[in-house]
């Protein structure tokens, strides 16, 4: 039998800043009214920067991460999904959105105190569920001003300009609408510096996640989503531009040293879709075998913004102001806006589940990968779309792939001893035994 | 060098002895509620049956889903791992091995060395195990061992739409009002169990030689609606099939396997 390798492991040294950092966002999302800003609330994925341009006491909800702050948390996700279904809502709908329905319904916020309703909603239809969810949300507080701009306009290889300037226009009609329903002037300076803070934020986490390409691999998926999600709750703030550029120099770091994320990596794994919450101890129990997830086209490819690379690579897009875009008017920030945003790599898959397979196969490829695991995860109809295509792609590709079945936010459907039984069975598959 | 693999299923133990890789002894052992003095049992039984003692025995594997329990292993390895290990050496070749057991249907593919290269196993559901033709059984009034049998004697294809065990055995009571005959809710019973299997087997794919293992393969109802599910002109079956992961886990204590314990 080879020997097993050993690595040199150290904590990160802004892990605590990177917990301190969401605690601050969440309180100031709830403290803000008090200090007479404004708040609104709407999807990851709703073109954020773009409110931010009312005043610098602007703060958002996204809420994606807050069902899965919800999700994290299972008894009061319990609580959430029952009074939920005591509403009339069926199970099968997005999880994420039934644990954000739960905490409106039961008054609750997920980081104390009463759920504070937003001045307004800003949404946009990235899948069937955000499309309704907070039109549901504003019925359930009362009538809430809702905004939702419409961006299923295809495929990043299909974008031209009437597609860019369809949602431009509506960005800019959203402006208008925001500043009618706020009473507040529009500062298109805070717009510009926003949108500029996302483009540094998103192609700074692609940078991070390029690091992983490294053996030892600088970081785990698991310590990754604790990261991440900074660019699913205000990566168009300073704060998190800043952040992930001091994370960044940091994971540098631990490549140039040959730190990894755990001790005896020998197998690298990817995995899809977002994880079962209430169960991230089954990425820990990897390590055991020296097997770790190194990401997924999930963690990269939500935030990150990736190009091809003249090497034929795939790295972080250069931003516009690297690529010496003109930003200097209202439009033409929110056209380098739409465009960039446009070409998020998990967007793509919404139009067909081939595009993400050519994603994931590059992933394995570029970041030397051995594996994959699947969470066919019932809580998302939206990144779980085509995913047994996925598979079949990989496993044609070569690549062993274990399919488990979950959901990200309800914990009642899934199966921790059964999983960990086909884990030990895919880990036999690869030829890894436990370690110690 | 006399090795031993032991097998706690979820409704029964198997122990079986090995000397230099032939069957020496074995043992089978309902499951209680105490599962580590059940095994103790089918060990001592086996080595019983192969007339030699325990220090006789170099090395023992567990496998099956109660393996971490199992009293004096030297290592543990997965039911996938262990049944095609089994099916391996008694049908050299193999490249599809499908185990129905008590509470878990797996359907795995194997390459021309007999190493797995993918598996799929029933999620959640007893529809594709042998729980459900108990279930059945006790709905049709008809002893288990009978229900293959009785089974063969239908020609007619009912399809039975329950996706669940539970609500299947609803579904017969339906049929049992609606006067179908005996044989013929059997054989829907069969053809069910059969379909989710079939389904795994098509998830990760499946080509000759296939072989059927665990204890649902002793019902010849069952083996009958598998092979025309899959289409294919025999089943390939051990003469004791539920004996063939505990033969997997003594050839991998024969190898030297070391897969620990959580």
């Amino acid at each position: 039998m080879s020997a097993i390798p050993t690595y040199a492991t150290e904590r990160l040294a802004c892990w605590d800043k990177a917990k301190e950092l969401r605690q601050r966002y969440y309180q100031r999302y709830r403290d803000i009214k008090d200090k007479g800003g404004i708040r609104w609330a709407g999807g990851a994925w709703s073109l954020g920067a773009v409110p931010a341009g009312l005043g610098r006491d602007v703060a958002c909800l996204t809420s994606e991460p807050y069902g899965a702050s919800i999700a994290f948390d299972r008894a009061f996700s319990m609580k959430c999904m029952e009074a939920v279904e005591r509403h009339g809502f069926a199970r099968d709908l997005c999880s994420y959105m039934r644990n954000y329905w739960g905490s409106v319904l039961l008054d609750r916020y997920a980081f104390g105190g009463k759920f504070p309703k937003p001045d307004f909603l800003w949404q946009d239809h990235i899948c069937c569920s955000h499309s309704k969810w907070y039109q549901v949300v504003s019925d359930l507080e009362g009538g809430i001003p809702y905004y939702c701009t419409d961006v299923a306009v295809g495929p990043a290889h299909e974008i031209d300009d009437n597609k860019i300037e369809y949602v431009v226009g509506q960005l800019l009609d959203g402006i208008e609408w925001m500043e009618k329903v706020t009473g507040r002037t529009y500062d298109d300076g805070l717009l510009a510096e926003a949108c500029i803070n996302e483009f540094q934020s998103t192609s700074t986490w692609a940078e991070i996640c390029n690091l992983n390409k490294a053996r030892p691999a600088p970081l785990d998926e698991k310590s990754m989503y604790s990261l991440y999600v900074h660019g699913t709750l205000e990566k168009h703030s300073r704060e998190v531009a800043d952040f992930y550029a001091e994370l960044r120099d940091e994971v540098a770091d631990r490549v140039a040293r040959g730190v990894g994320a755990i001790e005896h990596e020998r197998c690298r794994l990817i995995s899809d879709t977002q994880p079962p919450w209430g169960f991230l101890k089954v990425f820990r129990y990897l390590e055991d075998f020296g097997a770790l997830s190194i990401g997924s086209l999930y963690t990269f490819g939500l935030i990150g913004l990736w190009e091809d690379k003249p090497d034929g690579s795939w790295g972080p897009r250069t931003t516009p102001m690297a690529a010496g875009v003109d930003l200097g008017s209202r439009e033409k920030v929110l056209r380098a806006y739409v465009e960039w945003n446009l070409h998020k790599p998990e967007w793509q898959h919404f139009y067909s589940p081939h595009l993400k397979s050519e994603m994931m196969l590059r992933i394995c490829k570029e970041w030397n990968v051995d594996g994959v695991m699947l969470h066919y995860n019932r809580g998302c109809e939206g990144l779980s779309l085509g995913i047994a295509e996925n598979r079949l792609a990989l496993i044609e590709a070569g690549y062993p792939v274990l399919p488990f079945e979950g959901n990200m936010g309800d914990e009642r459907e899934f199966d921790e001893a059964r999983t960990m039984a086909r884990m030990d069975s895919f880990m036999e598959t690869l030829n890894l035994q436990r370690i110690g | 060098m006399i090795t031993a693999g032991i097998d706690m299923g979820a409704r029964t133990i198997k122990a079986l002895v090995l000397r230099d890789g032939e069957p020496l002894g074995k043992s089978l052992v309902l499951a209680g509620f105490d599962t580590e003095a059940s095994a103790k049992e089918a060990l001592q039984a086996a080595l019983a049956d192969a007339c030699v003692e325990r220090s006789d025995v170099s090395r023992i594997v567990a496998t099956g889903a109660g393996r971490d329990d199992a009293p004096d292993k030297d290592a543990t390895l997965t039911d996938v791992g262990c049944a095609v290990r089994g099916a391996a050496r008694l049908f050299p070749g193999v490249r599809t091995v499908i185990d129905v057991g008590a509470e878990e249907g797996r359907a795995i593919r194997c390459d021309e060395a007999g190493k797995v290269v993918d598996f799929a196993i029933n999620e959640k559901c007893a529809a594709g195990s042998g729980a459900f033709t108990e279930a059945m059984a006790r709905a049709l009034e008809v002893p288990i061992e009978d229900l293959g049998a009785l089974s063969l004697q239908s020609t007619k294809t009912i399809p039975m739409n329950a996706q669940c065990a539970v609500f299947a055995e609803s579904e017969v009571v339906s049929m049992i009002h609606g006067n179908v005959a005996k044989p013929d809710m059997a054989r829907a019973v069969h053809d069910a169990i059969a379909s989710r299997i079939v389904s795994m087997a098509r998830k990760v794919g499946y080509s000759a030689p296939v072989v059927l293992v665990g204890g649902v393969a002793r019902n010849v109802g069952f083996v009958d609606s598998l092979r025309r599910g899959l289409e294919v002109e025999a089943l390939s079956i051990p003469e004791e099939p539920e004996f063939c992961s505990a033969l997997g886990a003594a050839l991998a204590a024969a190898e030297g396997a070391t897969g620990g314990a959580r």
